[in-house]
């Protein structure tokens, strides 16, 4: 499968009578996305701001974000099963406008919602600082139901990317960036000297607040499957949760899985990336501990040396991945892991919640318990209502002045257990 | 196969009060939740939910319920449901401990940081956020409980 991604690099958002892309600056109709969501009955308010890099600007609580992307070529749409018709993804052209994003905020679902600071000393721990952000405020129905709530401010969020990323379709890309995996016996036979390396991608799989949809079916009712590494770039999965939002892996994150990017820069180099293994993080334990038979029997079959896992969440999930690392290494495939830790504010508690002897070998991306401030900020796109009671806040914790202190993990990504951000832990 | 779930959720006693054993009480908190499961698994019973359902930690949601079963429904090795559950109550009292010293805060904020670290433990909620926490826990708990294997008899 090969696919082609047509990045259109975008460095300036403004608002315009109609929605277009011009030298590198994102126009969008404010009154049309506001239409487009507010035709679901079960939102009642949707309004759009703009959140532009280096501006005073505190957005919260962030529910999704999303790159915006079309597909120009080759079968199916983007999100299929949930936006796009059912239908294979990963081949053909596919056009992303690369530095804008639709963020969906407003009156909280859960408690797992994060912050977006576009300035100040807390704007480096989120990837999100750094894009032109097309916010939609949703405001829910008098009474919604929480799962309701959710599914709306899901949707409103990948319609309006869906919306926005049409302006990219007849485009000419900045840049063209080419990705291939064979079948696997071609893939393995192109590249017969070197070492046979997959990943084995974790979905948040719980309930309210901790599902994901790979073409639209609830992650929690799959039972681990391989995955072409393009499909992900088309969409094929789509965030429904807010773990805690230091570690939620948004729909954003999945579109440029860095674990994915990575392998491939190493592909046909020093590696031969096979595939990807998707699997589920269940609350049931006779769920993961089949789930992780059949991880290993996957990993086995296609006979990989290596593999990277990655989870999304703490606690349960922990169980799961190693649960995953235990058995894969059992049958005889290396592993590293990749996650990000919660060792107490003195770092010096057990990083997760389980642990077993083969995972001897993790990468680390940072830990969710220190405290930072979050100065005061000129505009607000969402509310401060939940501050308190958001992950990483706690009562008492904010000021008068607009201004708060709480743990790293109440920031979109800063410690996203993919490697998408910039913090780590060293051992010396 | 006799399942029980030991809850201190409302929400789920009244979904599941007569479909199987719920061990209910309303002054529990999300330890005694953890530590009623521990005395089950002592008596031989078998964990059918993580105890850690969900990736809302310990130290903000006051709720936690938990399937067991007279009955193994995996091969799992041995002794695997006590180091979980063990975990489980270790997790909690990480996140909630008062003893942990804040980090890398600056002297300006420090007072702030330190009540934070005080205040660590679970808050008060007010009624509209705990029901919000006890519709999580009940959410977690339905897709377990829509499991095929609940029906195993």
């Amino acid at each position: 499968m090969k696919l082609e991604l047509g990045k259109i690099y975008i460095r300036d958002v403004q608002f315009a009578e109609k929605t277009y892309v011009e030298n590198g600056t994102l126009y969008v109709c404010k009154e049309e996305i506001e239409k487009l969501v507010l035709e679901d009955e079960r939102l009642t308010g949707a309004r759009v701001e703009l959140a532009r890099p280096g501006e005073s600007v505190r957005i919260s609580p962030v529910k999704d974000v999303i790159e915006p992307r079309v597909k120009v070529e080759g079968n199916g749409a983007v999100f299929p099963g949930v936006i796009g018709k059912v239908g294979q993804v990963g081949e053909g052209r596919t056009h992303a406008l690369v530095g804008a994003t639709v963020i969906t905020c407003g009156k909280i679902v859960g408690f797992q919602e994060g912050v977006i600071d576009m300035s100040g000393p807390t704007a480096k721990y989120t990837p999100f600082s750094q894009t032109n952000n097309v916010c939609v405020v949703i405001e829910p129905a008098d009474g919604l139901e929480t799962h309701d709530y959710e599914a709306a401010g899901r949707m409103a969020g990948l319609k309006t990317a869906v919306y926005v990323a049409e302006a990219a379709r007849n485009l000419t890309p900045d840049e063209i960036v080419t990705y291939e995996t064979k079948p696997l016996l071609q893939q393995i036979a192109q590249y017969p000297d070197l070492p046979k390396i997959g990943y084995i991608h974790m979905l948040q799989s719980q309930g309210l607040l901790h599902d994901t949809y790979y073409y639209g079916v609830d992650a929690k009712k799959f039972i681990p499957t391989v995955m072409y590494p393009t499909e992900i770039m088309d969409g094929a999965i789509v965030s429904g949760n807010c773990v805690a939002p230091c570690d939620k892996v948004t729909t954003y994150h999945h579109l440029n899985n860095p674990v994915i990017e990575d392998l491939y820069r190493h592909h046909g180099k020093d590696l031969n990336f096979v595939g990807v293994i998707l699997t589920n993080e269940n609350v049931f334990l006779a769920d993961k501990e089949r789930h992780s038979d059949m991880v290993a029997k996957l990993a086995e079959y296609m006979g990989l040396d290596g593999l990277l896992i990655t989870e999304e969440g703490y606690g349960n999930p922990d169980t799961d991945l190693m649960m995953n690392c235990k058995k894969v290494t059992q049958a005889g495939v290396k592993v590293v892991i990749i996650t990000d830790e919660f060792p107490g504010r003195d770092g010096k508690s057990y990083s997760l919640a389980d642990a077993v002897p083969e995972a001897d070998t993790m990468v680390s991306c940072g830990q969710g318990n220190l405290i930072v401030h979050f100065p005061p900020m000129d505009r607000l796109i969402g509310t401060m209502d939940y501050v308190e009671s958001q992950i990483g806040g706690y009562a008492g914790c904010m000021n008068e002045d607009g201004s708060f202190d709480a743990e790293l993990q109440i920031i979109i990504a800063s410690t996203i257990a993919n490697g998408f951000n910039k913090l780590a832990a060293r051992t010396y | 196969m006799k399942n029980i779930m030991v809850t201190n959720n409302v929400r789920c006693l009244e979904k599941w009060e007569g479909k199987l054993k719920v061990d209910y009480k309303e002054e529990w908190s999300y330890l005694d939740v953890l530590l009623a499961a521990r005395d089950y698994i002592h008596r031989g019973y078998f964990l059918l939910t993580h105890p850690l359902a969900g990736s809302v930690k310990p130290n903000q949601t006051p709720f936690r319920s938990i399937v067991l079963s007279e009955e193994s429904l995996e091969g799992a090795e041995d002794f695997r449901d006590l180091r979980l559950i063990e975990e489980s109550i270790e997790a909690y009292r990480k996140f909630t401990s008062a003893g942990h010293a804040a980090v890398q805060v600056p002297a300006e904020q420090a007072d702030c940081a330190r009540q934070g670290v005080k205040n660590r433990s679970l808050p008060r909620w007010p009624e509209k956020t705990e029901e919000d926490f006890r519709t999580i826990d009940l959410s977690l708990m339905e897709g377990a409980m829509s499991n095929p294997i609940m029906n195993r008899r």
